[in-house]
């Protein structure tokens, strides 16, 4: 009999509705599986069990009342990373400055979740503020990969996606500031995707680099990536920069295939420093989706070359103002001084892990008088021709597409000392936010080690619905069935 | 890098306490990002203009209504200090 925790959302939905199992045993069957899964992954720092138990009683209920109640996310257990705020549920961003804050309010993103009648199972690891690529610079200790424990999960939201691809929640949200959903969810053979900038609401997502972060979904498949990105997306008054306009349909054409379309492979995403089996994989698939009925030209975007470089000055930079409201005052950790500025400096010195130090310093450096137009300003217009060289490719393709990580998982601990090769994992992943426009990872096979390899499709902005059809094309050519081996609710005798 | 990379002016801006062991190993840190960073400076921007956000938007208005805001005194639960309805901090002027 199949273990209700590795259904995806749609059967859970249809088996919930047909009443062949109520929202109380499906969540039981999540809380097993973490009870087996978290001794070895940690993916979560907190698990809600009261709050997750009255949140599936209250579905049952719901659905007992009206069958027909068509939230499609109703009684479905899900998690959310530790950087969304959760009211009266502890919230750290894995930082050891806001041990034991419980938020006085939800944010947006789990405001919506409740309204949509989903269950929260809990809170899951971070790097520390999102700043991070392995899910290592967590002040509670690192998730390790449900493929390989000796292994990374990839990061910042490494919780996030290790839960999903262990079975211990159905499907997780995360956020992307320069490739934090879809380098997990590469890394975990899941899917994860960044939407375009402002279709989410980032309020209660606690902040790193305001102008690049962007909430969504991770999943095991296309489709409940595309569920769980509608439950959550439009517009927010609590978010100035939130999407105003029409949403895309995007999971409207899901089923339409890629016949005709053109799909342009990135050439400086795609050759130097990117792993041979990582390369070969996404040959094979650019070859199935041309079987598809695709047709795949060589794209250049000279301009990416320097996007890495230049997210290093804007994204700290931004971090350095953000975060300068960890100051000991309205809650999170005090460290006692004679003055408030004493108090403010040890507060920091004390609560900031090295990741997050070594990026507020260089930001406050990259925006120091003197220097603000060598590097921020130089950065921003370096964002600018990112942005042209897109919107010159979109003019001859209709999506673009890349590997997602230069490599599969990495020992934990083997880019730790090294800050400059840690930040290379990003590399195919940064552009897109630079740019703000959307970009998935989808799973399309495992390396010699057995490691998942992902593949990333890009699309113009609000183009969600191309973007989702392309993946799901991938998703379906790829035929990526393998499951994580730590994917299950057995316990494993040592 | 500018020759008057100065760590600990760095710390004190960003209202950060470290040790001079730390300062010395995050100064070293920074000099190398900062190298990788400056590759941005070899490519051409002359009449670039600087991108701050991704998105084109000039303003957003909404109505000027009243809303429910956090309650005083769940948020000051929060608080390392809190007196009287106020958030709490050591003295803030030197004593002249």
């Amino acid at each position: 009999m199949t273990d209700l925790a590795d259904l995806s959302i749609r059967e859970a939905d249809l088996g919930l509705r047909e009443r062949d199992f109520s929202a109380v045993e499906l969540l039981d069957a999540i809380m097993r599986r973490a009870a087996v899964t978290e001794s070895h992954l940690h993916a979560y720092l907190t698990i809600d069990r009261e709050g997750a138990t009255a949140a599936a009683k209250a579905a049952d209920a719901a659905l007992a009342a009206n069958r027909n109640d068509d939230r499609p996310l109703l009684g479905i257990p899900v998690a959310l990373k530790d950087n969304m705020v959760t009211r009266g549920v502890e919230t750290t961003a894995s930082s050891q400055i806001l041990a034991g804050w419980k938020p006085p309010y939800d944010g947006t993103a789990a405001a919506r979740l409740h309204a949509g009648g989903a269950v929260i199972v809990g809170k899951t690891n971070l790097d520390e503020f999102a700043m991070g690529s392995s899910t290592e610079n967590s002040a509670y200790g690192p998730t390790r990969n449900p493929w390989d424990t000796d292994m990374v999960p990839g990061g910042s939201s490494g919780g996030s996606a290790a839960a999903v691809a262990a079975g211990s929640a159905m499907g997780g949200f995360g956020s992307d500031t320069g490739g934090s959903i879809r380098q997990p969810a590469s890394l975990t053979g899941t899917v994860g995707a960044k939407p375009t900038y402002g279709l989410v609401s980032r309020y209660g997502l606690i902040a790193f680099a305001s102008s690049l972060d962007q909430i969504g979904p991770v999943a095991r498949s296309v489709a409940d990536a595309a569920t769980l990105l509608e439950a959550v997306a439009g517009w927010d008054r609590y978010d100035a920069t939130s999407y105003r306009g029409d949403l895309p349909h995007i999971s409207g054409s899901l089923d339409a295939g890629v016949e005709g379309l053109r799909i342009g492979l990135v050439a400086e995403l795609s050759d130097e420093g990117i792993d041979p089996q990582v390369a070969a994989a996404t040959r094979a698939t650019l070859d199935r989706l041309s079987d598809a009925g695709a047709s795949i030209v060589d794209v250049s975007l000279p301009s990416t070359e320097y996007a890495l470089s230049a997210y290093y000055l804007i994204a700290p930079a931004e971090c350095s103002a953000n975060l300068a409201r960890f100051d000991g005052v309205r809650f999170g950790l005090r460290v006692d001084g004679d003055t408030t500025a004493e108090m403010m400096a040890k507060t920091r010195g004390a609560g900031f892990g090295p990741e997050v130090i070594r990026r507020v310093l260089l930001g406050t450096y990259a925006l120091s008088a003197g220097y603000y137009d060598a590097f921020y300003g130089q950065a921003q217009r370096v964002r600018t021709l990112v942005r042209r060289d897109f919107a010159k490719a979109y003019e001859d393709v209709d999506v673009l597409v890349s590997p997602t990580s230069p490599t599969t998982a990495f020992a934990i601990g083997a880019r730790a000392a090294d800050p400059i090769a840690m930040y290379y994992s990003d590399v195919c992943t940064i552009p897109s936010n630079l740019s703000g426009d959307p970009a998935i990872s989808i799973p399309v096979g495992l390396d010699d080690a057995g490691l998942p390899i992902g593949f990333q499709v890009m699309a113009p902005a609000l183009g969600e619905e191309l973007m989702f059809r392309v993946a799901a094309e991938v998703e379906r050519a790829a035929e990526f069935t393998a499951r994580a081996p730590h994917a299950t609710s057995q316990v494993v005798e040592p | 890098m500018p020759s008057d990379f100065d760590i600990a002016r760095i710390a004190q801006l960003a209202r950060i306490a470290l040790s001079e062991a730390e300062l010395q190993g995050y100064g070293e840190q920074l000099e190398q990002i900062l190298e990788h960073a400056a590759r941005v400076q070899a490519l051409p921007t002359e009449g670039v203009e600087p991108t701050s956000h991704p998105l084109t938007m000039v303003n957003a208005f909404r109505p000027d209504e009243v809303i429910d805001c956090l309650d005083r005194d769940e948020v000051l639960v929060d608080a390392p200090e809190a007196e009287d309805g106020y958030f709490r901090v050591p003295r803030i002027l030197e004593e002249s």
